[in-house]
Parts: structure tokens; C-alpha cells; sequence
């Protein structure tokens, strides 16, 4: 197929979109995955801005052509902030036949549909559960199809390279991933130069991704393709000046340990143990050696906490990393750093749960273990991060609180934050507020739990240091000396004044801020994490419909900020959306006595922006 | 001319804390307490520089008697803050207190591992096969129909050997000894100098739920003729008269005790301890009484690289090859783009 030049001048230029959502999805096995994130990178290099949401299944390679074991990766990027991965994709793009199924439902009506119809066979349509073809009867008639035989075009484009029929099927991908890049004209140079870094050692798959990536983007040159499946336009967003790269919240939050250590002058020592959605933490921190980093993979999630401690004990920021289920293992742990009173910072990326619950999906259900999972009177500071971005100053205000206060540190991420990428401005260090720990020293008058009057931190004496010599445990202590103490008064002002340290917090943060609309009004959307994004967008367009409609979203879990009741009490209407079944709710009522009412979506999948926008609309008739 | 002053030698009770001591009356704890007080003295060693960790137990209160740095943990993990600790400051003496429920029930797990890292630290597992501070349940080393609220009818587990478990898991230091026997201190002594995990069991009598479970090795009237205490390089002979000894059972894999003087034995007949010999300990650490005596001293010493050093070194190595990169490096790392 060829294009007259006659043609090609007298076609009208590209059409211009605002933004565009894409989702890629096939087989565990397929590398879409790959695909997606080396799309996402090629589109920040053209200076969209962009958000990302893999959405895998925790088999690592579940059967082939199942509907359970389709690995899907959307992309949502635009001339415009776009702070979510999308509601629905304008672009499916489906590489076998449980790849449309599973994510057909989810398509925006009239959106396209790519797929390959070489992984069409009767065999896949089975496995997938289609009694007949979707392809010929009228499942895909709401939609525009793209169906190409894909299989087939990648094996004739490498077919000279001589690989195993296997070995050319599996640059079916980067084929598709050609199509794309040409479809939103991004560029191959930087896929082509990865590729070429990924196969070193075996140059032959290098040069077949190659070809079947260039395969791919001459296809779209060449073809007649018309509409909206034709070369399509979308400026870059207007950003501040800066370096930029692209960052994964998983990427964000170990960089702001790593930094957050920096500023308190202390070693970063890592105890942490493999568990999804985590692990990157671990994954990344094992890698930065050459920055004086110590980790260590311990043998479960309850060495990993204690080492941790025991690092902090010794004078390093002793760090753990985990999930619900790996935090439930550490709880006691925790009450012996709470009872202690040692730093440390205890990450915990948020999955569905309970139990083992969906390890690579995403939900905010443990807010509820932050605040209040550990036995006795056992408060934690617990802070939220936003954004992936945002997960960066978050570590940092997390690693700030627990060596100022003595404390353990709760920080929240979750599965959509850690795996979901997005532009990041890449601040200075030089630029950032150092906050030097002092250690005692001075064995005049020392006393292990001799206070700061102000903020009601022990002094921090760690082993090494002459004169200062003394003993520490999860024992309840006498209030001055530290020693033992099983005296009924002393616990009592003990306990006190643990919660009072924790409190006080309060004074030391900032007062919570409306993020959109007014200080005051009808109704107030507030929430926390990785919710931001979706319920700013619903904000935003509801405003737009001239509703009277704020957002307010909280950094600090606990202690709440000291404006934060006054500011409900400012609106008619509270409604708060989360992935879970009310715990921040909950929390809001048992603090405020405030008539907060949920939007509550526990599905493993984030917000979409319509089903926000739909509960504030629905909230603003009931109330007009 | 520099004139030397020698130092005050130091006296146990000058690593003593100001705390009273808790444990009841008679507990072989004191004994122990004391050796090890008696060690540090003997080094001189620089209380500001010690660290004595514990979890759970009657033997967990041991670092509160102590004048050195201390750190009272939870049950069974005592094993992973000396891990953290040794990675934030591998310069610290790390001391770390455990017993047969603490180290080998609930805390099992982590003692493997620390005994497999060989992190630098003395490991003490005092061993009175029961729980004492829960109130006398029968223990993971208790013998089988060991009567106790838990076990009313007698326990019908079989116990775990601790010194087995510990060569099992890779230790590459194995002692035992007994509380009130002289020779602890020595043992605890070439613990503390060993460099890696350094894995010590103490027999250690319970006077309240326990009372009497070794007497037939450690009484006066019973301890020559059921105790042998190791000695490297020398042929391991015990005995009251110092009549009986180990060979290798001829025509077989195992140990057999003989009679000095008796079927044509002599001296050259015995097996001499190896320390450094894997296989040799493997078999002393399973001998029983009362066919056997109790082997005491120390059964192996093979040292090897330490956890801590190894994981200081590979940051070192690293931090030199990438030539101590600045960390705003790390965030600009990866493919970036100017916007102006």
C-alpha cells in the first residue's frame, strides 16, 4: 500500500488532541509492560506530560491466552496536566483475544481498537471464553478497528535474521509499539538506543526489536489510514524551566530516603523483605552502594523492622519497607521503637487486602493499621504521599519527623503510586533545608529520656559514646532515668506524654489548605494518597459546571493538621473518596463529630474521574 | 623516658550496673552474669564500646546488671537489631543474650540466620529447658515427658539440640560449658575474641521449675565422670580417674567411649579434639547421656569472613569504582530533558 504525493499534500495536517489515553494489553508474556513504559518514555522526551498505570496479575507467567494471566499498561499523556492514567482508553490496543475481552468494557465509546487477528485463533478465542468471533460478529461495532495481522507482519520483517519462530513472534511488541510512535509522531531514537543497550550480548534480538520497531512505524507511514487511526498531533504541555526526568513513585520514594538521610546527616540503613508491591524499594536502595547506602534483605518481615531499630539505635536512620501484610508482622516491632523512642521510617505501599488480598492491586485499606494497628497506646506520626512526584518530598518529611521527635514514622504509598510514572522537575539538593542530627554527648546530668522541652523528644545517646553508657527496653521506664519502672503513676504520665510528643506534631506542620475552590461552602472533597489526582480532575470539571465545590487533600494522616476541624465545619457537605470502606471517614467523625460521608471503591483499581464527578453531582442535587 | 603507669586491674563488680539484680535467689543466671563480668575485666574492655542485646526471658534481663551499653528487645529477635547495629557501627563489641525459648522457639528463625551471616557477635543461649518467666511451660529442649501446666501428662515433643542446630545452620564457632563451672569464663573468653558468630550454650539450672535437670553431670559426685571438657590438641580423655576416652568405633562412622588400660587401649588409641575439624564436631554434638558424656568447651572454631565486614567492604568497593558519585547525580540519573 502506497500513498500518492498528490495525496500526501492535499491531506489535511494532523488533528490536534488535547490529551490521549492508551492501553496496551496482551499475555504476561507478551512485554507489555516493555511496551507501555518505553512508550511513556519516548512521550516525556517530546514534552507531554503523562501518567501511567500498570496493571499486571501476580502470576508471574500465568497460562498462556487466559483472561487472568492479560498484563495491561495505560498511558494517559497530553499537551495538559494530566495527573491520572485516564478513565477510559481512547486506544485499546489488544494482543490476543482475552486482551480484548477483559479490557474491551473499559473502552471510550467510539475509541479504536488495534488488534492483532494472527493471535485470533480458535484455540485463544476459546481460552478466552468467546463462543464466537469478536472480530465478525458485532461486539466491536460501537468501536473503530485497526486489525492487522501483526504475527505475520513482524515474522516476514525479521524473517532474514534467521531467529526461532519463537524469538520473532516476541518482537510482536516492539512492531506495535512502531505503530504507535508513528501514530502520535514520537520518537524511536531512544527506544532504538535502549534496545540496543538491553540485547549487548545478543546484538542479533537487538537488531530484530530494531526492525520490527521500524516495521511498525513504516506500516502507519504507509497505510491508508484514516480518521482518528491517522497521525495525530499533541503539543507539549507548558511546564516550568528545569531538568526533568520521568519517575515511578517506588523510584520517588527511595530517592527521598536517600536524600532525606542526607539532610539529617545520617547513614541510610534499609531493612526490608521481597513482597509486591514493595519490593522496588528494596530493589532500588540495593543498587545505590556507590552513595554509602546499607541495606539488608532479612530473613522476614520481622528481622527487617528490628534491624532497622537496631540500626537506629546504633546512630543510622534505620528504614523498613513492607505491605499490609509484612506491616501486620511488625507491629510489635514498632511499639518497641514507639516505646523506645527511636527514629525510623516504616514504608508501607499499600495493596488490596485482607490477608494476602490482591498483592499487585491497589487500595488504601490500611489506614486504620497506620494510625491504630499495634497494641497498648502506641502513637505513630503516619503521612501520605499524593502523587509518584509527591512521594519524594513525602520520604523526606517522613525521615524530618522521626529523627526531630524520636519516633517511628508511618509513610503510606500504594500499588498505583509505586508502579505509576510521571514528570518530575529534579530538585537541587543544595537548594533543600539540611536538619543535622546532634547526638548527646555530654555525660553531665545525661539521662537516657531527658527531654526537649519544646518538643518532647529524648535525647538521642547512641553506643560509642564515652560517659553515656545506659540501658533501654520495651519496658515501661521511669519518666527521668530510664530504668524500670512498674509504678502505676509513672505510666500513666509516661503514656501521657508519648501521645503528648506525637500531638504536638501538629504545631510543626502545615495547617491544611484547600487545594481548589474556596475556603468555605457547599461541599468539601477531601481526601488522602493516590487519590489526588482523580478527585482534583472531578473538582475541577465540577467547578467548571459552576458547582460550589473545594478540594482539600491531607499529607498528615496523624496528628490531623490543627486547622482541620475548623475547615469542615466551613462546609455543608463532606464527602470522602477512598479506596477502602470509610477509614479516613471514620477517623474524620471520631475526631470532628463531622457528617462526613464515603465514596468507597474497593476494586483494586483506582478512581476513575467520572465516578467522582458523578457522587459530587449527585451530593449537589440532593442538596439544591 | 616515658614512665608507664599500669592501670588499676579491673574487678568484675566494675561492670556492674546500679540496677538491682531481679533473677531468684540460686538462678544459675548469677553465675553467668559474673563470668562475663569477670571477661570484660580480664580485657578491660571499654564499657562505652559494648553492646550486651537481649530479647525475652529471664535471660533477656541480663543487660540491664551490666555497665556497658544495653538494648532489651523483643521476644526472639535479639539476633536482628545486632544485625542493624553492627551494619550502623561494625567498630561496637556486640554481645547478645538468649535462652532455649527465646533463641529456639519464637525466635529460631533469626538465630539460624545470624549463625549463617556469621555476624560478629557472642551469641549466649542459656539453656534451663523450660520457660521460666511465663511460669514453667515445658520449652523447645525440654526432655520428652517433661511435666509442666502445658504438658500435664508429660511433653511428648522431641527436644532440639541447641549446639547441633547451631553447626546445622553454618556456625562456625560452637561452645558449651556449664553455668557454675570454672572454665566458662575461658570459653566466653575465646568467644569474644572469635570474629564472626560465636555460639555458646550454657547449661543453666532453674531452681524453681527446673531445679536439678543437669545434676547428673554437674554435681560434684557426677561431673568428672559424665563432663569432657575439650581440649584442642589434646586427646579427649575423662573420667574421675581419667581412665575413659573417645575413639572412632572401629569398622564404623561413629564414637565410641573406651576404657584406658582395658583390651590393649592406650593413650595413642584416643581421638585427639580438632577444633577446626567439621565432621569431628558434628559427631560430638550429638553424644548423649548416658551412654556418652556431655562434651563441653569448644567443639568447633573455623573462622571465616564476618556478615558486616563483607556488606562494609562490597559499599567500599562500590563507593571507590563509581568514584564516590555525588548524590544529585542519582537524581538526574537516567534519560532527562531541558525545559527552558
Amino acid at each position: 500500500m502506497t500513498v500518492s504525493a498528490a495525496e500526501k499534500t492535499s491531506a489535511p495536517p494532523p488533528p490536534e488532541r488535547v490529551s490521549a489515553v492508551i492501553r496496551f494489553a496482551g499475555d504476561s508474556g507478551d512485554g507489555m509492560q516493555l511496551t507501555g513504559t518505553q512508550f511513556a518514555q519516548s512521550t516525556a522526551l517530546m514534552g507531554n506530560d503523562l501518567a501511567t498505570f500498570p496493571d499486571y496479575p501476580a502470576e508471574i507467567r500465568a497460562p498462556a491466552g487466559t483472561t487472568f494471566g492479560v498484563s495491561a499498561f495505560q498511558i494517559h499523556f497530553g499537551a495538559v496536566d494530566v495527573l491520572t492514567a485516564g478513565d477510559a482508553p481512547d486506544i485499546l490496543v489488544a494482543m490476543n483475544p482475552a486482551a480484548l475481552k477483559v479490557n474491551l468494557p473499559n473502552l471510550k465509546d467510539g475509541g479504536m481498537v488495534v488488534v492483532d487477528i494472527g493471535a485470533f485463533s480458535a484455540k485463544n478465542l476459546k481460552k478466552a471464553g468467546y463462543d464466537t468471533n469478536p472480530l465478525e460478529d458485532d461486539t466491536l461495532s460501537k468501536y473503530q478497528t485497526l486489525e492487522l495481522d501483526i504475527s505475520k507482519m513482524t515474522l516476514e520483517a525479521v524473517k532474514h535474521l534467521e531467529l526461532t519462530n519463537k524469538e520473532a513472534l516476541r518482537c510482536k511488541n516492539m512492531w506495535t509499539l512502531g505503530l504507535m510512535l508513528w501514530m502520535f509522531g514520537r520518537k524511536r531514537g531512544p527506544i532504538i538506543d535502549w534496545l540496543k543497550g538491553k540485547f549487548a550480548k545478543r546484538p542479533e534480538l537487538a537488531e530484530a526489536n530494531i526492525t520490527a520497531l521500524n516495521a511498525g512505524h513504516a506500516f502507519g507511514e504507509t497505510a491508508e489510514l484514516s480518521g482518528s487511526l491517522a497521525h495525530q498531533e499533541i503539543a507539549p504541555v507548558k511546564v516550568e524551566p528545569g531538568l526533568y526526568r520521568t519517575i515511578t513513585g517506588a523510584e520517588s520514594i527511595s530517592l527521598g530516603l536517600v536524600v532525606g538521610a542526607r539532610l539529617a546527616d545520617l547513614t541510610l540503613m534499609l531493612g526490608s523483605y521481597p513482597i509486591t508491591p514493595a519490593s522496588t524499594v528494596l530493589h532500588n536502595l540495593a543498587r545505590w552502594k556507590q552513595y554509602g547506602v546499607i541495606t539488608f534483605q532479612a530473613e522476614d518481615e520481622i528481622a527487617a523492622i528490628c534491624s532497622a531499630i537496631g540500626a537506629s539505635y546504633a546512630g543510622a536512620l534505620g528504614v523498613t519497607s513492607s505491605s499490609g501484610p509484612g506491616i501486620a508482622l511488625k507491629g510489635e516491632a514498632m511499639g518497641l521503637a514507639i516505646s523506645t523512642e527511636l527514629p525510623l521510617v516504616i514504608v508501607n505501599v499499600q495493596r488490596g487486602g485482607p490477608s494476602t488480598g490482591l498483592p499487585t492491586k491497589t487500595e488504601q485499606s490500611d489506614l486504620y493499621q497506620a494510625v491504630f494497628g499495634r497494641n497498648g497506646d502506641a502513637p505513630m506520626p503516619v503521612i501520605a504521599a499524593a502523587t509518584p512526584v509527591d512521594c519524594f518530598d513525602a520520604a523526606i518529611e517522613a525521615v524530618r519527623l522521626a529523627v526531630k521527635y524520636m519516633t517511628p514514622v508511618l509513610l503510606l504509598s500504594d500499588g498505583y503510586l509505586a508502579n505509576a510514572a510521571e514528570h518530575w522537575r529534579v530538585p537541587d539538593i543544595a537548594d533543600m533545608a539540611p536538619f543535622p542530627v546532634e547526638f548527646a554527648h555530654d555525660p553531665e546530668g545525661f539521662q537516657p529520656f531527658k527531654r526537649d522541652p519544646e518538643t518532647l523528644a529524648r535525647n538521642w545517646a547512641i553506643p560509642g559514646t564515652p560517659g553515656l553508657e545506659h540501658r533501654i527496653g520495651g519496658i515501661e521506664k521511669d519518666y527521668d532515668s530510664g530504668n524500670i519502672s512498674y509504678d502505676p503513676a509513672n505510666h500513666q504520665r509516661m503514656t501521657e506524654v508519648r501521645r503528648d510528643k506525637i500531638l504536638g506534631i501538629a504545631r510543626d506542620i502545615p495547617e491544611q489548605d484547600i487545594t481548589l475552590g474556596n475556603d468555605a461552602g457547599e461541599l468539601l472533597v477531601i481526601g488522602w494518597g493516590s487519590t489526588y489526582g482523580a478527585i482534583h480532575q472531578a473538582v475541577r470539571r465540577a467547578r467548571a459546571q459552576g458547582l460550589d465545590v473545594s478540594q482539600a487533600h491531607l499529607r498528615h494522616i496523624w496528628p490531623l493538621p490543627r486547622n482541620l476541624g475548623d475547615l469542615l465545619g466551613r462546609f455543608k457537605q463532606v464527602l470522602v473518596p477512598e479506596m477502602n470502606t470509610g477509614q479516613l471517614r471514620t477517623l474524620l467523625r471520631a475526631e470532628y463529630l463531622v457528617d462526613a460521608q464515603g465514596l468507597n471503591k474497593i476494586a483494586g483499581q483506582p478512581f476513575k474521574i467520572s465516578e467522582i464527578l458523578d457522587a459530587i453531582q449527585s451530593r449537589m442535587e440532593t442538596s439544591s | 623516658m616515658t614512665e608507664h603507669v599500669a592501670p588499676a586491674k579491673l574487678k568484675p563488680l566494675d561492670y556492674a550496673s546500679d540496677q538491682e539484680v531481679r533473677w531468684c535467689p540460686g538462678c544459675g543466671d548469677y553465675a553467668i552474669l559474673r563470668a562475663v563480668q569477670r571477661v570484660l575485666a580480664d580485657n578491660a574492655v571499654d564499657t562505652a564500646n559494648t553492646v550486651f542485646i537481649s530479647g525475652i526471658g529471664c535471660s533477656s534481663r541480663f543487660p540491664y546488671y551490666l555497665s556497658t551499653y544495653g538494648f532489651h528487645t523483643i521476644h526472639g529477635r535479639a539476633p536482628a537489631f545486632a544485625t542493624g547495629i553492627k551494619l550502623a557501627n561494625p567498630e561496637l563489641e556486640v554481645w547478645l543474650i538468649t535462652g532455649d525459648g527465646d533463641g529456639l522457639s519464637i525466635g529460631g528463625n533469626h538465630l539460624l540466620h545470624v549463625l549463617r551471616r556469621n555476624l560478629d557477635v557472642q551469641i549466649m543461649l542459656f539453656n534451663n529447658e523450660i520457660y521460666g518467666l511465663t511460669k514453667g511451660q515445658y520449652s523447645p529442649t525440654s526432655r520428652p515427658g517433661t511435666h509442666s501446666p502445658t504438658s500435664p501428662l508429660g511433653s511428648v515433643e522431641r527436644p532440639v539440640s541447641p549446639c547441633s542446630f547451631a553447626l546445622g545452620a553454618g556456625g562456625q564457632f560452637i561452645a558449651r560449658q556449664v553455668d557454675i563451672h570454672k572454665n566458662l569464663p575461658a570459653v566466653l573468653n575465646r568467644a569474644r575474641g572469635f570474629r564472626g558468630a560465636a555460639f555458646v550454650e550454657i547449661f543453666q539450672n532453674c531452681l524453681v521449675y527446673n531445679d536439678g535437670v543437669f545434676d547428673s553431670f554437674t554435681q560434684k559426685k557426677t561431673a568428672a565422670d559424665h563432663q569432657l571438657q575439650l581440649e584442642h590438641g589434646e586427646p579427649m580423655i575423662f573420667g574421675a580417674a581419667q581412665d575413659k576416652g573417645l575413639r572412632v568405633k572401629p569398622g564404623s562412622f561413629e564414637l565410641e567411649v573406651v576404657a584406658l588400660g582395658e583390651n590393649g587401649i592406650t593413650e595413642s588409641d584416643i581421638l585427639v579434639h580438632d577444633e577446626t575439624n567439621r565432621a569431628l564436631a558434628s559427631q560430638l554434638v550429638t553424644l548423649r547421656m548416658p551412654e556418652f558424656p556431655v562434651i563441653l568447651g569448644v567443639i568447633y572454631c573455623e573462622p571465616a569472613a564476618s556478615y558486616e565486614r563483607a556488606v562494609l567492604d562490597q559499599i567500599d568497593s562500590a563507593r571507590t569504582a563509581g568514584g564516590a558519585p555525588e548524590l544529585q547525580d542519582l537524581l538526574q540519573a537516567g534519560r532527562t530533558w531541558t525545559v527552558t
